[in-house]
């Protein structure tokens, strides 16, 4: 499909909310006091705003990430590297049978553009949809002032591993990211690097406990270390993944800390298949035919390892490469 | 309200469950601690496969043979304590082999680069064109993210959760 180049466009604000609609193509975006509305052509959709914003700055931080991202069962988005699918019900069977659902493919930048231009309008100050629950105000009501911080932000990625000169710095007290409230019991020292004469700078190591303990984000990964193209991704995870997670590749876990719950379901019609529940020093592929939520009852510490080879979505999806990673033999 | 994390152990640590509707070899559920508890020292087992990329389990007892990759390769520890000693090789003896460890005969002629201590928590960069050992002098376990290679074990059905 060719992308579509038209751009967001306010169409008006509430006089009572404050809080401006938006249209991009054929979907209008609209929030009221305790929702956001989707609606396009042929149907609409009512999300919780604290689900839907949460969901959206981060879909704006991963820069669409791999493959789907599912505001809920019905809206969403799809990287396509460079264009991105917005769209409603195109993945769910009861508005696929009605033939309710939308789909409409833009160009990245546009979309980051809209998202960017909702979140600014539609984020007041004191809430924070990027920590946890429990550590920001609530994104209910009215509209009050508008945030002038980054609404964005957590996502420092290493290309070769964080902390090497030249790389993004690990998260420390002189970087503004005190440890958090829920790791407070661990105790964080540094490995000893004890170096020749001569190699200064070419051996390295890290506390990566203590960075991902300091995140002041949750559910939004920083590479740390990589091989080629095998992407290892830490990140702090707390209350629920707002976004469901569609494969487009196979992705692996590492659980470091604590315990996450896992609910997985079919990739194109949502069909629950049921539960994983990753406990400390458990590992499991997430495979390219799912789609997935998290929840984590206590801040936990997660290590997600992803193969960012170009085109591999491309050979997932044709068929050429199999859903699953392992061949058992 | 105080927060007690929990972290895993060789000698402690609690598996988590799968219950899918779905043939579980798509999702080779393991354990490292597991793994680790049931491998001999320096047995490199895949946990993670994401084609020609791996992430192998590696329980670390005693010194290890001295390893070399034709990439970067890291080692995050997850029990116990770790030393990694380094030894730079010259250009030509940087294994040309396309991915992962490979087992030197000996300690590699070059000079020492130093060594690093680490921890669980604690990732460690071992970088193309050193030569490395590891070292704990009781039981330890580490991640290692590297390449699919000849020093990889694939032992799949005895890890994971098949049923
Ligand atoms: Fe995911």
């Amino acid at each position: 499909m060719d992308a579509i180049t038209t751009r967001i466009a306010a169409t008006g604000t509430d006089p009572d909310t404050g809080y401006t609609s938006y249209r991009l193509g054929g979907f209008e975006f609209t929030r009221d006091e305790y929702f956001a509305h989707v609606s396009w052509p042929k149907g609409s959709h009512i999300i919780e705003i604290d689900r839907f914003l949460r969901a959206m700055v981060r879909d704006i931080g991963w820069g669409f990430f791999y493959g789907w991202i599912f505001f809920d069962d019905i809206f969403g988005t799809t990287n396509h590297y460079g264009t991105v699918d917005l769209f409603a019900g195109a993945y769910d069977a009861g508005y696929k049978a009605k033939g309710l659902d939308h789909l409409e493919t833009f160009p990245a930048e546009v979309v980051k553009e809209a998202f960017e231009t909702i979140s600014q309008n539609w984020i007041n100050e004191g809430y924070d949809p990027l920590r946890a629950p429990l550590e920001t105000g609530s994104p209910l009501g009215p509209k009050t002032v508008e945030r002038t911080d980054e609404l964005v932000r957590g996502f420092a990625a290493a290309s070769r591993m964080l902390g090497l000169e030249g790389e993004p710095p690990v998260r420390s007290d002189a970087t503004g990211h005190p440890i958090n409230r829920a790791f407070a019991d661990l105790e964080f020292d540094r490995p000893e690097i004890e170096c020749e004469p001569g190699f200064e700078g070419q051996l390295h190591a890290i506390n990566l406990f203590d960075h991902i303990a300091r995140a002041d984000v949750t559910w939004n990964p920083s590479f740390t270390a990589v091989t080629g193209a095998s992407i290892c991704c830490v990140t702090s995870e707390e209350h629920m993944l707002p976004v469901i997670h569609g494969n487009d590749r196979n992705e692996w876990f590492v659980q470091l800390t604590d315990e996450i719950h896992w609910q997985i379901a079919d990739k194109n019609s949502g069909q629950p298949r049921g539960t994983i529940v990753m406990k400390a020093g458990d590992v499991c592929a997430m495979p390219a035919d799912i789609r997935h939520q998290g929840f984590s009852p206590k801040r936990s510490m997660l290590m997600v390892l992803e193969n960012g080879t170009p085109g591999l979505e491309k050979r997932y999806a044709s068929g050429e490469l199999k859903p699953y990673p392992v061949d058992f033999g | 309200m105080a927060y007690n994390t929990k972290v895993g152990s060789l000698d402690a640590y609690e598996k988590g469950s799968i219950e899918l509707a779905d043939d579980l070899r798509k999702y080779a559920f393991s354990n490292i601690y597991e793994v680790a508890g049931k491998s001999a020292p320096f047995e490199r087992v895949a946990v993670v496969q994401n084609l020609e990329y791996v992430a192998e389990t590696v329980r670390i007892e005693g010194d290890s043979p001295w390893y070399a990759a034709p990439h970067d390769e890291f080692a995050l520890v997850m029990d116990g304590e770790v030393t990694f000693r380094f030894v730079k090789l010259a250009d030509d003896q940087v294994p040309g082999h396309e991915g992962g460890a490979v087992r030197l005969g000996g300690v590699p002629n070059g000079p020492n680069m130093g060594r690093v201590t680490a921890r669980r928590g604690h990732q460690v960069l071992l970088p193309k064109g050193a030569a490395y050992q590891m070292s704990a002098a009781k039981p330890a376990v580490a991640i290692v993210q590297t390449r699919d290679g000849p020093e990889t074990v694939k032992r799949w059905s005895e890890i994971c959760t098949l049923a």
